[in-house]
């Protein structure tokens, strides 16, 4: 697909006059320094979604062709939530496509909020270590993931995460709410559970 | 307000989304409902506990080369010297062609300098993030930057610290913004690092008033002060830099 793409890139150059050359060159340039340094912002999405190495590498790969492909479309502003955008979808697509069913609860089946069941003290999460944290991020329900992810992991706005998602701002402030509810909630099982061990 | 909308709401109140009236309106539900009070407490706890902790993930180098291969470019930079050479012609192109239409002349080649000037400050800025150059005197002491500048630069730019008011000082270094020495102050706003870049005004002669703009997705504020041109640029939100901005000019003052 690559060497598709660079030969028929290759035919359009033939084709193009000195200052085309120039103009390609210049947007690759751009796209370069614009969108390489949110690379591991864009990894760090994809292993989240994916919850797989291979497959993340995959999906990053062909976010920043398909970016670079569509480089012109994109006018200004902040280049994130375009590139997160472009990630999401690849991610979403690649994970239909091997049969995968990311199953969404329905949002207002979950709760807002688990009342511990032990004393107040207890309420108090512990600290935990990185591995188990991100492991808990990982087996929230996609739409959680992927929203708790941005807001927390990558520091975008409510606007850009709509933007992302394509949804209205309210909803994702609703699922960010109840992405920390379900966290909240498996902390607490994990600390019932297996107390200092995890 | 409902205890269930209290419960969603709140979450935009810790994230810093919501305006003024109805930050007000959470705040007074919270205020007389001790288990919405709770729920708030908590929850700021486990986003300062996420916040905290780094679950980012590093792209593998191989996908990085990969990535860097596919796109047109040698992976090793255009040296400096052809590609502006390269720009300034294909900038004088374009200059003529409107000098030739519009006959303003003096407008058309400002804004093709102030152009390079830009692409130079955004270069800069990347080069900054991508190359670990960020710094050359690594220091939030504002006493320790300052004279690091003395004798390297004709200027002595004010390094205010901004720790308090949510900016922190991480250090400076010498860069080159249209081939002319100048200073890089760098701070950071949360996990965002701003770049200002200081010189003597006739140094960076840009046409004035610019004040905040975007390119390439990252927001830009300029300003001039006693000789000194300043040039801030980060990829935190215009309101953001401007706020930096401010504060930064308010600081300086102080300081002198």
């Amino acid at each position: 697909m690559i060497l598709a793409g660079r030969r028929r890139s290759d035919r359009m150059r033939d084709t193009r006059a000195m200052k085309g050359d120039v103009h390609d060159a210049e947007r690759a340039r751009r796209f370069r320094d614009a969108a390489l340094p949110h690379l591991d912002e864009i990894y760090t999405l994809a292993r989240y979604l994916l919850r797989n190495t291979a497959d993340a590498d995959d999906a990053v790969q062909e976010c920043y062709l398909r970016a670079l492909k569509h480089f012109d479309t994109f006018r200004g502003g902040a280049i994130r939530p375009w590139l997160f955008a472009i990630v999401r979808n690849v991610c979403r697509s690649n994970y239909a496509r091997r049969g995968f069913s990311d199953e969404e609860p329905s949002e207002a089946a979950l709760p807002l909020w688990v009342e511990a069941q032990e004393t107040p003290e207890a309420q108090v999460l512990r600290q935990r270590d990185e591995e188990s944290i991100r492991k808990m991020v990982s087996e929230l329900p996609g739409q959680f993931r992927e929203a708790i992810v941005l807001r927390e992991v990558n520091d975008l706005s409510y606007q850009e995460i709509a933007e992302v998602v394509g949804t209205p701002v309210g909803t994702v402030m609703s699922r960010l709410a109840r992405a920390r509810a379900m966290l909240r909630a498996a902390w607490l099982a994990a600390e019932k559970e297996g107390g200092d061990d995890l | 307000m409902t205890c269930e909308e209290a419960r969603v709401l709140l979450h935009a109140l810790i994230d810093g989304e919501l305006d003024a009236g109805h930050a007000r309106e959470v705040e007074n539900h919270i205020a007389n409902c001790p288990e919405c009070a709770s729920a708030l407490a908590h929850y700021q706890e486990l986003r300062q506990t996420l916040r905290s902790a780094n679950l980012r993930y590093a792209a593998p180098d191989a996908l990085r080369s990969r990535i860097e291969a596919a796109i047109p470019v040698p992976a090793t930079r255009v040296p400096m010297q052809t590609r502006r050479s390269l720009l300034q012609g294909f900038a004088l192109g374009t200059a003529m062609s409107a000098i030739a239409a519009t006959g303003i002349v003096f407008f058309v080649v400002r804004s093709v300098q102030d152009e390079r000037i830009l692409g130079d400050v955004v270069s800069a800025h990347l080069r900054s993030l991508q190359a670990e150059h960020l710094t050359d005197v690594l220091s939030t002491d504002q006493h320790t930057v300052k004279p690091w500048f003395n004798g390297k630069l004709p200027v002595a730019p004010p390094v205010p610290d901004l720790t308090t008011q949510g900016f922190t000082l991480l250090g400076g270094r010498l860069d080159y913004i249209d081939g002319k020495p100048v200073a890089a102050l760098v701070y950071r706003r949360r996990v965002h690092i701003i770049n200002l870049f200081v010189a003597a005004s006739q140094n960076l002669d840009r046409a004035p008033g610019r004040g905040g703009e975007m390119i390439q997705g990252f927001s830009v504020q300029e300003w001039t002060d006693q000789g000194l041109r300043f040039i801030a640029i980060s990829d935190i939100g215009a309101d953001e830099l401007q706020e930096f901005r401010r504060k930064f000019e308010a600081a300086a003052v102080s300081s002198n």
